[in-house]
């Protein structure tokens, strides 16, 4: 194939190249803030992971796999094994207060006023989004690389 | 006695630091555990052979009686003392034997789980517990004779032994279960101690055949036998503890311990005295036959199973005597004996009987343990084995009614025994010196002390008959027999009947060792005549037939076409479903359409019309699009009908479909249309017909509401239960988190499906 519309991925445009660029922070903080608010809100680690993926897609889709690799630093696949480590992990302290395994267990404090919630559902809801953003940039980045 | 068990288990995982650390000593070193378990379990020896059994139960499944219980009785104690014994020397003589061997380490490791997972088996008191601890030998067994991976027929008899002892384990899994529901106990202790009021209720034949499935694989009894000495391409160590002294005698233990349940059973006690007889009388035959050392101690061995199994279903006293007698004597002289066949090995460079002798001078002290070892597998006085071996002559002579069978088999064993025995141990030594590839030493310490300490004992005990009897005989032998029994061993029991079988099995030895250059090879091409009616050939035509069969499978039913997968699919669905919801409910439902609004009418017909396009298109990229606005369109049902979350994770999963698929896209040649007519019109009506079929199901569920929905449920409990307010979430990550979990991992592994197909390609594409 060596039709000029293979390099789609990493033409020049401008506009897409800044707007990549700016639009990936905000992407991201607004998958955190989707990630925390998801237990009351909606929102969650499924539906976190999937805009945090989508926007290193859109960084991808932008500036090419390479400058996409040095930006996230880890191997997609890596992630994927953090998330999956997560929500195994956050299975096991129910086991040390003697309850089955998987049972929430939770911690509230107050900090400076605030109430604060954590819990192991929240470990687990961050290991789905580990999961989830690993799962899709395997998949993006292996065809991606795959393309070129 | 958890500990003991994990103990082993334990320092498998530390072999890594260890050897590193303490190099060519690792064996020397690890070897401390065994030797302290034996200090450990010899410490219960007071207390076992005054009769009493001691029990430890941690729970493990509570719901399911599945409990890590261990007992301690005569029988489990005997098996226990003479693993970590054994196994002392085993570990010491891996280490001069494998000496310099890249993967010692891992050797280590596996022969150290292997031992664990063995204490496990004959200490638990949990049938399901000592069904993963059988398992966990299977394993451990299969790593260890593949050990020479490098080999391919290492790794095939690796794999032939796991096949006929993993079936067999199926089986036995299968028979526990039964004893299970039908005993009502998974405990032995408790099943045997139960009246066995439940025997006329349970399918009694199944079970024992089960069960009997299970032991004779792994005891390598007639016709399950070929795997045995095929496991001798393992290293030497491995055959001296796991083919001989422990692992193979896995199932003669397990029918002694549940010997006192079924002991009356007419189909236990014929069927253990048959297949008993004949593997001793085919495992003695076979070892006559081979030149390979290791092969005539592996077919011996096979016929020392047979022999502890006929005597199992012989049940007299003496045969519950003669059984526990036996036991001890083989494992010490055969693990001595494979010891000394691996020294002989490593030192002259070949195991051929035939291209081996005159070594004694060369290596005095292998050559003293092996005459020892040998005497006492011979059943020579005054020697232990001879103890077993008169015990057994006399059981014999009390066999019941397969009697002259099977005095016919002792007597003709016990020849050609004496006469193997005679050939392992005097040919290398004894005679002219014949030339070896290696010019012979003495073996190293490490290799000298297990073969000399085991042939000592061997002759100590023979000696003093009284002190195993009293320590550990009696005991095992009440366990088995399920009763005490009031008896003594000893060398001289006066002339009587079993002595002159004794003294005809020596003489007739004799002459048979005599003879053996001149009669060894007409058998030997006779059986390999034999060898398509030999039961390892059945083993080869139905592995065969299982690789045709699953052949042929695939190629109908997975023949790589996606579109064949989604018919299959989507009709079976079709079918099943349909079938069932016109059988329970019938196809009825009520149409209501007064609280219909416009933008619903809407939405529906933009579907409508954006489905059948995507259908119709000639353009791929129209069609992406036109499956991602559908997607929109359903993301925007789901929040009008108040489900956000869904909605806005609808949205995002079209958004990354539509990307992917414009990735793969691509890569697709042009577009064509490649379906004729016939295949356009059959997936139409695929997809209508499951169309149809799901518009009516969920018209019809809402009709058909039988329970309170589990969502009101949630609902209530997702903020005081759970603390959260978002339902779909809390039901995600708590209520239903090991679903999620699960989900998680098939994430995962359908991303690194992805992964290596893209990247196996790409390395293809490479070379």
């Amino acid at each position: 194939m060596t039709e000029p519309d293979k390099k789609i991925m990493k033409d020049n445009t401008v506009i897409l190249h800044t707007a990549a660029l700016a639009l990936l922070p905000l992407q991201l903080l607004f998958s955190v803030f989707l990630l925390l608010r998801g237990h009351d809100e909606p929102g969650g680690g499924f539906i976190a992971g999937l805009v945090g993926a989508g926007a290193v897609v859109l960084y991808l889709f932008a500036h090419g796999v390479d400058a996409t690799r040095r930006i996230i630093r880890f191997d997609p696949r890596d992630l994927l094994g953090i998330g999956l480590l997560l929500g195994t992990v956050s299975a096991f302290p129910a086991l040390l207060r003697g309850e089955p395994f998987l049972t929430a267990q939770w911690w509230i404090f107050d900090l400076a006023g605030t109430e604060i919630k954590l819990s192991t559902v929240l470990v687990f809801d961050i290991g789905v989004y580990f999961a989830v953003v690993g799962t899709i940039l395997t998949v993006v980045v292996s065809l991606t690389e795959a393309e070129e | 006695m958890l500990y003991a068990v994990l103990s082993g288990f334990l320092l498998a995982a530390l072999v890594p630091l260890v050897h590193r650390s303490a190099g060519q000593f690792t064996g020397w070193l690890l070897a401390l555990l065994p030797a302290a378990l034996t200090v450990y379990f010899a410490s219960f020896v007071p207390l076992i052979s005054g009769g009493e059994v001691l029990g430890q139960q941690w729970t493990w499944f509570p719901g399911m009686d599945i409990h890590l219980g261990f007992t301690l009785d005569g029988l489990s104690l005997l098996f226990a003392l003479l693993i970590s014994f054994i196994g002392t020397f085993v570990l010491i003589y891996a280490g001069g034997y494998l000496k310099g061997h890249p993967d010692l380490g891992r050797f280590y490791i596996v022969m150290l789980s292997f031992m664990a997972s063995m204490l496990g088996l004959v200490l638990s008191d949990n049938l399901v517990a000592l069904f993963v601890f059988w398992e966990l030998t299977s394993i451990t067994s299969y790593l260890l004779i593949g050990f020479n991976h490098e080999s391919e027929k290492a790794r095939k008899c690796a794999l032939q032994g796991l096949f006929v002892s993993v079936i067999g384990g199926f089986f036995l899994l299968v028979g526990i279960m039964l004893l299970g529901i039908y005993g009502g106990s998974f405990s032995i202790v408790e099943l045997l101690n139960s009246s066995e009021d439940w025997f006329s209720a349970a399918p009694l034949t199944l079970l024992i055949l089960c069960i009997l499935g299970g032991t004779f694989t792994k005891s390598a009894q007639f016709p399950f036998h070929f795997w045995l000495p095929n496991a001798m391409a393992a290293p030497t160590p491995v055959s001296a503890y796991l083919h001989s002294a422990t692992m193979v005698k896995a199932g003669v233990y397990l029918m002694a311990r549940l010997n006192p349940m079924f002991g009356e059973e007419m189909l236990w006690t014929v069927m253990l005295t048959l297949f008993g007889g004949v593997t001793m009388f085919v495992g003695a035959w076979l070892a006559y036959t081979h030149t390979d050392a290791k092969k005539v101690l592996a077919y011996s061995t096979v016929m020392a199973l047979g022999t502890l199994t006929m005597l199992i279903g012989i049940g007299t006293e003496y045969a519950m005597i003669a059984f526990a007698a036996f036991l001890l004597g083989h494992s010490l002289y055969k693990g001595a004996l494979f010891m000394v066949a691996g020294s002989i090995d490593h030192e002259a460079g070949t195991k051929d009987l035939t291209k081996l002798g005159g070594m004694r001078s060369l290596m005095p002290w292998t050559a003293g343990a092996a005459l020892l070892a040998a005497l006492s597998l011979a059943g020579v006085p005054p020697l232990f084995g001879f103890i077993g071996k008169e015990l057994m002559l006399e059981a014999v002579l009390s066999a019941g009614p397969l009697q002259g069978l099977v005095v016919a088999l002792a007597v003709v064993s016990a020849m050609m025994t004496a006469a193997i025995a005679a050939v392992v141990a005097l040919k290398p030594f004894y005679g002219p010196r014949v030339e070896t590839p290696k010019q012979p030493h003495e073996a190293p310490l490490a290799m000298l002390a297990g073969p000399v300490v085991l042939a000592a004992v061997s002759l100590l005990f023979g000696l003093l008959p009284g002190v195993p009897e009293t320590l550990l005989v009696t005991a095992a032998v009440t366990a088995v027999a399920g009763m005490p029994l009031d008896f003594y061993l000893s060398l001289w029991h006066g002339f009587n009947l079993p002595l002159l079988l004794s003294v005809v099995g020596l003489t007739g030895g004799a002459i048979l060792y005599r003879y053996w250059d001149r009669t060894r090879e007409p058998l030997e091409r006779l059986m390999t005549r034999l060898d398509r009616f030999a039961p390892e050939t059945g083993y080869f035509r139905a592995l065969d037939g299982i690789i045709w069969l699953c052949d042929w499978q695939t190629r109908i039913l997975q023949n790589g076409k996606m579109g064949n997968y989604m018919i299959v699919l989507v009709m079976t669905t079709v079918v099943i479903v349909g079938y069932t919801l016109a059988a329970q409910h019938g196809i009825q439902f009520t149409l209501d359409w007064q609280d219909i609004n416009f933008y619903e009418l809407a939405i529906v017909a933009l579907l409508m019309v954006t489905a059948v396009y995507a259908t119709t298109t000639r353009s791929r990229l129209g069609a992406v699009a036109t499956m991602g606005v559908l997607g929109f369109m359903v993301a925007l049902i789901f929040i009008l009908f108040s489900a956000p979350d869904l909605g806005i994770t609808q949205v995002l999963v079209e958004t990354l479909t539509v990307i992917l698929l414009v990735l793969v896209l691509f890569r697709l040649p042009g577009f064509a249309r490649y379906s004729t007519l016939f295949e356009i019109l059959r997936d139409g009506f695929v997809a209508v017909s499951f169309g149809a079929l799901m518009t009516v199901l969920i018209l019809a569920t809402l009709d058909a509401r039988m329970f309170e929905p589990i969502s009101s449920y949630f609902v209530e409990a997702a903020y005081p239960e759970a603390l959260g307010r978002n339902i779909v979430n809390v039901i995600l990550v708590d209520f239903r988190s090991l679903d999620t979990l699960g989900e998680l991992f098939v994430l995962g592994i359908a991303a690194l499906g992805v992964y290596s197909m893209l990247k196996l390609r790409a390395e293809k594409l490479n070379d």
